[in-house]
């Protein structure tokens, strides 16, 4: 009974029930297509995506511009792409600023008493507001640019890891085997890294895949209001809101980057969502 | 205080403060542990004995009492002090579940406790690991392994490995068998008194089963709602319970013959609420001696020989006297 409840029982066959979920392979396989299209964009995209051509402005999709063109004769498919590459490098980036910050806060505030109130209440401050809203308030402090955008958006995703790390910290910080490490005389960082952190693995996995989604489509939205990267790099929410100006005539402009935004982001849903049902013990039996 | 008590607790207290007042958890408890000898600690669930045994070990920071280990008041050591005498006092835990990692194999278990106190690596580490496995009566195999491929015994018997490893003086069991099935527990009760005379063990051990206790241990504590009741050598309190809460513990123990039938002490109502004690003596409320004065003063523990204690103001009733002989 209780070696079924075991973390390392579901560990041994997570990987085996995960390959058999039919969304998260679907999920995985898509994500796995946008990024592979994203990283060699260099090589796959039929021209460069600033490439202006007056003569062929606002063409529909055809054999020769598989996306059409935008306002400017550039190739919606190559921008599309390449917008891919930042898109990833966003979210990438925000998950793993997240995780350094957001781990580091839950397992302090978890593991010593004293730090809980203050950082706990931290945590549910900045939880108070809507995730665009803080990062678009700190985009206009911090001034509009790349790093801008992943701090921004890491600033507003690290209370989400930290909130979890520090409940399943106070969990495992009253177990016996945490108590029998300081009968040891372990030192408390290995402690913290040894016997916390390790089980903790599955729900900083399941909540970074989250994170990844949700800061894929923050950037977008940032960059829609113009609060995003540099104009002069294509990303999914520049071109959005370029080809809102013509949506009457080339909703091709809006469409391709909008189809883009959706896969990756729900694709990224469909993964995070196969991984926390499998690790929830309540939702294990159906599958 | 003789020089062959290794461990003496005392006026040892605890309150944990909750929404709803201060919990006395464990109120006044004193008791000594003589080196090579092991203490039996019992009480009903909710008795604060694992809470005491917790503080003797300082994992619990107890508000008041001494601790003298080996003739060093614990409660007085920094943080870091405390580290250097860690070794020396180990615990093996009641759930063999919870008290194994379940992401280190029983080698990286096993490995910390040796690393913590002295740098043993390579083959000196695998050997040192392999023998206390063999000690522990386990495959040396099980090293390469997870907890969750072992039973609840095995896990028991890697929970006392990771103790041993450091070469404890002193041990606090906490409750170990009553987690695992019967059949089990007879297995790690003979292995625990085994590996106490092969490394000279000095332990107190935690059960709410007195007939374990009667079993393996050379004296006897018993708690009720944090407090001693009785305390004195198990020979002597199996023989004749002075209190009557002892009397009415030993008279629900099973018996080994099953055609021996003895006079049952059966006691109304649950162990009251450690928030809102009783006044004056604490078991008054399901004591059948119960007089009026007993809501008047708390009784001490008194002396009446060899070792033998009891917290009692009836205790010399020749009511009480009598009953205790009857089982």
């Amino acid at each position: 009974m209780a070696a079924v409840s075991s973390p390392a029982i579901i560990e041994a066959s997570f990987v085996s029930r995960l390959v058999t979920r039919k969304t998260v392979m679907i999920g995985l396989l898509i994500i796995a297509v946008i990024a592979v299209l994203a990283i060699l964009a260099p090589w796959i995209a039929p021209y460069s995506p600033s490439r202006l051509s007056v003569v062929n402005r606002l063409k529909p999709p055809s054999g020769i511009y598989w996306f059409g063109t935008d306002e400017f004769g550039r190739d919606v498919f190559s921008r599309t792409i390449y917008a891919g590459r930042l898109s990833l490098l966003v979210g990438a980036s925000v998950v793993a600023f997240a995780a350094v910050f957001g781990v580091t806060l839950g397992l302090v505030a978890g593991f010593f008493r004293r730090l809980d109130t203050p950082i706990a209440r931290i945590i549910d401050a900045m939880m108070a507001f809507p995730d665009i809203l803080l990062a678009i308030a700190l985009v206009a402090a911090l001034g509009p640019s790349l790093v801008t955008v992943i701090v921004a958006l890491g600033i507003v995703y690290t209370p989400r890891l930290a909130r979890i790390v520090r409940a399943s910290t106070l969990v495992i910080r009253e177990l016996p085997y945490v108590e029998a490490a300081r009968a040891l005389g372990v030192p408390t960082w290995r402690i913290m890294s040894r016997h916390v952190l390790r089980n903790l693995v599955s729900p900083i996995l399941v909540q970074g895949t989250f994170i990844f989604a949700y800061a894929m489509l923050a950037e977008a939205g940032l960059s829609f209001l113009g609060l995003g990267v540099s104009p002069e790099i294509p990303t999914w929410g520049t071109m959005i809101a370029a080809g809102r100006q013509y949506i009457g005539q080339a909703d091709w402009m809006t469409w391709f980057p909008g189809v883009a935004i959706i896969l990756s982001v729900l694709s990224l849903q469909m993964v995070g969502d196969g991984f926390r049902d499998l690790l929830d013990p309540r939702l294990r039996k159906d599958l | 205080m003789t020089q062959d008590v290794l461990l003496s607790v005392q006026g040892l207290t605890k309150q944990f403060p909750t929404r709803n007042g201060v919990v006395r958890a464990v109120d006044g408890v004193s008791f000594d542990v003589k080196r090579g000898t092991i203490v039996g600690l019992v009480g009903e669930s909710g008795s604060g004995k694992t809470t005491a045994g917790r503080c003797t070990l300082r994992l619990i920071e107890p508000n008041e009492g001494r601790i003298v280990f080996d003739g060093v008041d614990l409660r007085e050591l920094s943080e870091r002090e405390m580290r250097a005498y860690r070794s020396r006092l180990q615990i093996i835990f009641q759930d063999p579940y919870s008290s194994l990692n379940p992401r280190l194999r029983v080698d990286q278990i096993i490995g910390e406790a040796l690393e913590i106190h002295r740098p043993v690596r390579g083959a000196a580490k695998r050997d040192r690991i392999a023998e206390l496995l063999e000690r522990v009566g386990l495959n040396p195999d099980a090293a390469r392994r997870y907890p969750h491929e072992f039973s609840g015994g095995q896990r028991q018997r890697i929970g006392i490995a990771r103790a041993l490893a450091v070469e404890p003086d002193f041990i606090v069991a906490d409750e170990p068998v009553s987690a695992l099935d019967v059949s089990v527990q007879a297995q790690v009760l003979n292995l625990i008194q085994d590996l106490q005379e092969s490394f000279g063990l000095t332990m107190l051990f935690i059960a709410h089963d007195l007939s374990v206790v009667e079993y393996l241990c050379d004296e006897v504590v018993v708690m009720y709602l944090g407090r001693v009741m009785e305390r004195g050598p198990s020979r002597e309190i199996y023989a004749m319970p002075r209190h009557p809460y002892t009397q009415a513990l030993l008279s629900a123990a099973p018996l080994p013959d099953p055609k021996a039938s003895r006079q049952r002490v059966v006691l109304k109502g649950d162990i009251p609420s450690p928030m809102n004690p009783p006044s004056g003596c604490v078991f008054r409320t399901r004591c059948r001696y119960a007089v009026a004065a007993c809501a008047e003063v708390v009784p001490p523990l008194e002396h009446i020989g060899s070792d033998h204690h009891v917290a009692c103001i009836r205790q010399s009733d020749p009511e009480v006297i009598s009953q205790g002989l009857t089982l």
